[in-house]
């Protein structure tokens, strides 16, 4: 699937697609609020995934390449914050920018050999790269405590100001995905992302209009590099623990499927895909033992029926409701 | 001085000679067709020219610059910017994004640009827009910015795609089989178009089947044959060239055409 959703409407249409999932992530927020800390923590989580997903998305969605292995950076990030935090007393939002510039410089080394590779292969180099950080993260138990993982993370604050509950928390935290998001969207909306666009449509074409596409691939999966790693150390601070799995391959799976489900290479979609995601299992616990099944389903269903994602869904509705309009 | 001399230019493929010690040059505001049948090398020299690979030996100078083996996107930024035989489009984009992201030579935007957006960033942001609508009016396509590029029949692909390489202000434009597959009116229309290019100043090589438009519009054609260069001249001594119509026209009919 390669589809993306880029077209540029006129103003009108374009403000009301951008402003109503802003608004919907508020509502989500407030709503968190109301509700007991078991659904504030799941819709962390969820906003958490979202920051990882608009990362995911300049790569994959953008620029079109693949990439299985962004649960490295997001290691990096979690470790990195816990070890900082806990043993060495960093502040958490230092820790979070050290983490992401030293994410950055990881994926800088690592990218520019393994980003000579293209479709399957380069697929396959990234995947081996997720697999390797998850070793290092069992097996160096000096540094990263292996299997028992690592606790004690203090919570999220700015110098010496913690935010004490999960609800304070995920204030911060709806703020710091949509400040994601809105930097994705400065980002696309330029020559920059024009570059990537163009690389995700056609290699030979953008090198035929001097786009250096090895460069412009590179900054795409240090961009994503750095939005995985800051999921990892929210994530950290979040739970106050982390252990391996956290950034196995299931990290990796959910990725996708909320970036297909939201919407690749869309703005909105990867949070729209990462809330659904998150919620929809919580929403289907009432169906006990069909739980998987129902889950399942409507990923199923959504997927034949809304292929771009249901980030295109609004500007479908637009544009029936445009054609519907009396003359 | 010459803007481009390609100097005794070979190109193996294993046991296979693509092209065989080719020369020629191309001056300013030259247009230049480079006929020949298929399997001829056409594509081949296109490609040594514009980077896509290194040549086997030889050199390729652009502006007075050693250009050989560089690669494609750096021989683009210096100025020499092509088009494909297969139309190669973002198809995804708009018609407008396409021509917009031609820009990106003559552009200098960052990272930093798009997340601050200073004044020179807005301002140069709104002079890609305005540079792309212009070129979309100049080809003809200013009725269809907003569409997604496939969805456009194939013969204003090509244009949009001619649109796009001008939006890059390449100071020579390679063109590789731009009316391929296009019908008569579509052929004027193209003609009109690259004629039009060609007065605003900017120099072209163009490698064409359709012999009635090389011969109303270029200046000068070389004609390839298994490889190698058979003949350089005037559309009419081309005309006249025994060799060329053994090798190429193979009867008078289709010169006539």
């Amino acid at each position: 699937m390669t589809s993306r959703v880029t077209t540029f409407t006129e103003p009108a249409a374009l403000r009301w697609q951008s402003v109503s999932p802003a608004a919907g992530a508020a509502m989500l927020a407030v709503l968190g609020l109301l509700s007991s800390d078991y659904v504030t923590t799941v819709l962390g989580f969820a906003f958490i995934y979202a920051i990882f997903c608009t990362g995911l998305n300049f790569f994959m969605g953008y620029t079109g390449q693949a990439s299985f292995g962004q649960s490295a950076f997001a290691a990096i990030g979690g470790y990195g914050s816990a070890i900082l935090c806990t043993d060495l007393g960093w502040d958490p939002v230092l820790a979070l920018f050290a983490t992401m510039a030293l994410s950055g410089v990881a994926a800088v080394i690592v990218g520019y050999p393994t980003l000579r590779l293209r479709g399957h292969y380069l697929a396959m180099a990234t995947f081996a790269l997720g697999l390797i950080v998850y070793e290092i993260t069992i097996e160096w138990t000096s540094l990263t405590q292996g299997y028992m993982g690592y606790a004690g993370i203090p919570p999220l604050g700015i110098v010496g100001f913690e935010l004490p509950t999960v609800k304070h928390q995920l204030v911060a935290l709806v703020v710091l995905a949509l400040f994601g998001v809105a930097v994705a969207n400065r980002l696309r909306r330029s020559r920059f992302g024009r570059a990537l666009a163009a690389i995700a449509g056609s290699e030979p074409a953008a090198l035929a209009l001097g786009i250096d596409v090895a460069r412009y691939k590179l900054i795409a999966f240090v961009i994503a590099a750095i939005y995985a790693s800051a999921a990892g150390s929210l994530f950290a601070h979040f739970v106050g623990f982390i252990s391996p799995e956290v950034f196995g391959v299931t990290m990796v799976v959910q990725s996708f499927t909320m970036l297909y489900l939201g919407g690749i290479g869309t703005v909105w979609g990867p949070m729209i895909g990462a809330v659904i995601v998150s919620v929809l299992p919580e929403a289907l616990r009432g169906l006990k033992e069909m739980q998987d099944i129902a889950y399942s389903a409507i990923l199923i269903l959504v997927l034949i029926f809304v292929p771009r994602g249901l980030a295109g869904l609004s500007s479908l509705f637009a544009r029936f409701r445009r054609n519907t309009e009396p003359l | 001085m010459a803007l481009l001399s390609v100097d005794n230019v070979t190109k193996r493929f294993g046991g296979l000679v693509a092209n065989q010690s080719i020369s020629f040059d191309v001056g300013d505001n030259e247009l230049l067709a480079v006929i020949g049948p298929n399997g001829a090398g056409k594509t081949t020299l296109f490609n040594l020219i514009s980077g896509f690979f290194p040549p086997t030996s030889g050199t390729v100078r652009f502006d007075g610059r050693d250009i050989t083996g560089q690669p494609s996107h750096k021989v683009a930024a210096a100025g020499l910017v092509r088009t494909y035989q297969l139309v190669q489009l973002f198809s995804q984009l708009t018609v407008a994004e396409n021509v917009e992201i031609g820009s990106h030579r003559v552009t200098r935007g960052g990272v930093g640009g798009a997340l601050f957006r200073p004044d020179w960033f807005r301002r140069e942001e709104r002079s890609v827009r305005e540079g792309a609508r212009e070129l979309l009016h100049f080809v003809g396509l200013e009725g269809q910015a907003d569409l997604p590029a496939d969805k456009l029949p194939y013969g204003r692909q090509r244009l949009l795609e001619v649109a796009r390489a001008l939006a890059a202000k390449p100071r020579l434009l390679l063109l590789d089989e731009p009316a391929a597959g296009l019908n008569t009116q579509e052929t004027e229309a193209l003609a009109d178009v690259i004629t039009r290019i060609h007065r605003g100043g900017t120099t072209i090589i163009l490698i064409e089947h359709d012999m009635s438009l090389v011969m109303k519009i270029a200046q000068r054609i070389v004609v390839l044959d298994f490889g190698k260069k058979i003949a350089e001249g005037t559309p009419a001594e081309i005309r006249a060239h025994p060799d060329v119509i053994a090798a190429y026209l193979g009867g008078t009919e289709v010169v006539d055409a």
